[in-house]
């Protein structure tokens, strides 16, 4: 038998069912069929149960008056005027504020710190090797209170604020100047987009006449005169039409400017700089697996150190770093969770702290938390994912 | 957090099943009953340095234990946050919540419980710094508010400032000691709660001498035992322990005297200790049910003066919690 196919005569029939395509299709339809199953029974019996037990269910609560106050709002909110919706929204911007400053400030330090790690100076590799060992081997949770602790009992108290230029710092928080544009910042506003857009501009002229001609012009100077120098010359124009609104002292707080709560620096703190420590690993990870070979050959090449690490390392360290740097970034921004240990009023703090408990709905409101924070993840690696096709390896 | 939230979901889907008219039976098949309690909170639910448990609610838990097994040991305390608290109940890890909860309509009947009784007449209280120069709730316009997540407290703040036209900001924690350690450490210049829970916690203060508890008295605040809402047996039981332990007091009995109370030919005495009538097995218990919660807890005003009143550190007025007869609004029905 086996013989007669090897020769090339056609195939035996086979039955059906032991066509691998058509088994891997039937196992996988079983398999969905229960997982569906299995959802469909569990929310089923959820509902009757809890109707049976009393227990208020549905999204009805979302319309509702919140009647609790809120400290960090991005938006309008008051505990009055608005719904558990609201709410909702507010703890999502503070979350999404919080992850999104984190991300940026983390990948800035953990990329000091990876390079760092590798440089030839002996203190400068051990501190940030010491860094990197102590801060990840520290679980966060305790990182957080440290620092909360840290912040609250090292500032001054409210009567012996540190003034410094209108910005006052002390235990409840840091209080800036706020900037009030007035009429006429309009155009400045113009003179920065008009200036952004020229900078812009001028960078792809000059890459393209480099790749022509070999020489470039300087490209950073340039553009920080366009970006910086249009709107001030603007601002100069209308006579600098901007006002400051200066923090208050009351009888208990600070009114007015801008208001940084500890809470949110602790937090803000704590997330970069452990997340730091392992971007930092990563990007340590991602240079060593440029092979030595590159480094040598734009040597002989004739570039230097800086253009090197520039031009040659960092392109091809990018590779391997973007997909664990992604996954850190997804930590940082599930981490931001953990707020609630300081009282930070982030999504989980609001949502699921004080709105499941007013409401009494525990499904609704943590399958609606879980939902959100899979979505941000999901768009954070959607995002990610792009930017590696980008800059992954193109074969030819 | 999360994970813990996702598996009390999980947790109450497969629990709230034996919700229904079973709670007694499972309870005694346990041979524990299980209370959620404070964990925190001195006079209320608190852990000692030997880990046994003491509180006004803590004694209520006991004397359900030793109404069922003339034993008021046999309790297993769940500490629970204000905001878990009422998710533990529901999924049915603990069966009575015994931990300062006020009373409120929307609770009775959106949450699936029902609230049994009023161990504690409350209202909400402010503490702020001597130092400030505060002598009313009313000057605190602006002022940073520490408070505790998941609470009532959390919104008759907000109804308060609000209708006083001043401005608030409220720092949220989710457990009390949290607040109450930002309030130490300056974060805020006013910690609320319930009035109770002021003097319970300024105890623990670095200096409880440098703070003050304010007059105001800004909502009601009645505090209460709860359980799942569908087996009634379950609830009566809870129910008519609380009543139990304030007939006793209105009646005289007390732990000293209740052996010698059952000789006694008074014959609302005798309903109550069970020599008349068959109230105890009416209740799915025994005919003793009474006399071991006042032998083994003693009765209300035993508990009140040995936790929060004058036999304890608090010190806190019996005021509105004084029987209806002396000036109070405690008030049982009676055993018959």
């Amino acid at each position: 038998m086996s013989m007669d196919v090897a020769s090339g005569s056609a195939p035996a029939p086979v039955a059906f069912y032991n066509d691998p395509k058509i088994r891997s299709i039937a196992y996988q339809a079983t398999l969905c069929a229960i997982v569906l199953f299995l959802v469909y029974g569990a929310t089923t019996n959820a509902i009757e149960h809890l109707a049976r037990a009393h227990i208020a269910s549905g999204f009805g609560f979302w319309n509702n008056t919140a009647g609790f106050d809120i400290s960090q709002t991005l938006i309008e909110y008051s505990s009055q005027g608005s719904t558990y919706g609201r709410a909702f929204w507010v703890g999502l911007l503070n979350t999404l504020l919080v992850a999104g400053l984190g991300i940026v400030l983390a990948t800035i330090l953990g990329f000091i710190v990876g390079i760092s790690r590798l440089s030839k100076n002996w203190l400068l590799a051990k501190t940030a090797a010491g860094y990197v060992e102590t801060i990840r081997n520290i679980p966060l949770l305790l990182q957080l209170l440290f620092w909360y602790n840290a912040v609250l009992k090292a500032l001054p108290e409210l009567r012996d604020s540190i003034v410094l230029g209108g910005a006052y710092l002390n235990n409840r928080g840091l209080f800036l100047p706020k900037p009030q544009f007035m009429r006429g910042s309009d155009e400045a506003l113009v003179a920065a987009v008009v200036g952004i857009i020229c900078a812009v501009v001028f960078y792809l002229w000059e890459s393209r006449r480099q790749e022509r001609t070999g020489k470039r012009g300087p490209v950073f100077t340039v553009a920080a005169i366009l970006i910086l120098g249009l709107p001030l010359a603007a601002l100069a124009i209308e006579g600098f039409p901007i006002k400051f609104d200066f923090p208050q002292a009351g009888r208990f707080n600070i009114g007015g400017g801008i208001e940084v709560l500890p809470e949110f620096a602790a937090l803000l703190f704590g997330l970069t700089i452990y997340t730091a420590a392992f971007i930092a690993e990563v990007v340590r990870a991602g240079i060593l697996a440029v092979s030595r070979g590159q480094i040598e050959a734009a040597y002989s090449l004739g570039l230097r150190p800086r253009p090197t690490l520039r031009l040659i390392v960092v392109p091809q360290a990018m590779r391997v770093i973007i997909p664990p740097l992604t996954s850190q970034y997804l930590n940082l921004t599930k981490n931001s969770s953990l707020a609630v240990a300081i009282g930070y009023p982030d999504l989980v703090q609001v949502f699921t702290g004080t709105v499941l408990n007013q409401t009494g709905q525990a499904v609704e409101v943590v399958a609606i938390t879980m939902l959100v924070y899979l979505s941000i993840s999901l768009v954070t690696s959607l995002a990610m994912n792009i930017y590696n096709r980008r800059v992954a390896l193109v074969e030819r | 957090m999360k994970k813990i939230a996702s598996i009390l979901t999980i947790a109450m889907i497969a629990a709230v099943q034996s919700a229904s008219a079973q709670t007694l039976k499972a309870v005694k098949d346990r041979g524990m009953l299980n209370c959620g309690a404070n964990g925190t909170l001195a006079g209320f639910g608190l852990p000692d340095a030997q880990g046994k448990w003491t509180g006004l609610d803590v004694d209520l838990c006991r004397a359900v234990a030793a109404a069922i097994f003339n034993d008021a040991n046999k309790v297993k305390f769940v500490p629970l946050s204000a905001k878990d608290r009422f998710t533990a109940l529901q999924s049915g890890e603990v069966d009575v919540l015994a931990r300062n909860t006020t009373w409120t309509s929307s609770r009775d009947t959106s949450l699936g419980l029902n609230f049994t009784g009023v161990n504690y007449y409350d209202g909400q209280g402010f503490m702020v710094r001597k130092g400030l120069k505060v002598n009313s709730a009313l000057e605190l316009n602006g002022a940073s508010v520490c408070v505790q997540q998941g609470t009532t407290t959390e919104l008759n703040l907000a109804d308060y400032f609000q209708a006083h036209k001043m401005q608030l900001k409220s720092v949220t924690f989710a457990t009390a000691n949290e607040a109450v350690k930002a309030y130490d450490a300056g974060r805020c210049d006013a910690y609320t709660t319930d009035a109770s829970g002021l003097y319970a916690e300024r105890l623990r203060l670095a200096n409880p001498d440098d703070h003050i508890i304010l007059p105001e008295i800004i909502s009601k605040e009645p505090l209460g035992p709860a359980v799942r809402h569908g087996d009634d047996q379950w609830f009566d039981i809870v129910k008519w322990t609380l009543f139990a332990m304030l007939d006793a007091e209105e009646l005289g009995i007390t732990q000293a005297n209740v052996d010698d109370m059952t000789k006694s030919a008074n014959p609302e005495i005798k309903r109550f200790v069970g020599t008349e009538g068959n109230y105890g097995e009416q209740l799915g218990l025994t005919k003793d049910w009474a006399v071991r919660i006042v032998k083994l807890v003693g009765n209300y005003g035993e508990s009140f003066e040995r936790n929060v009143g004058k036999g304890s550190p608090l010190k806190i007025e019996r005021g509105l919690n004084k029987l209806w007869n002396q000036g109070g609004v405690q008030y049982a029905p009676p055993v018959r």
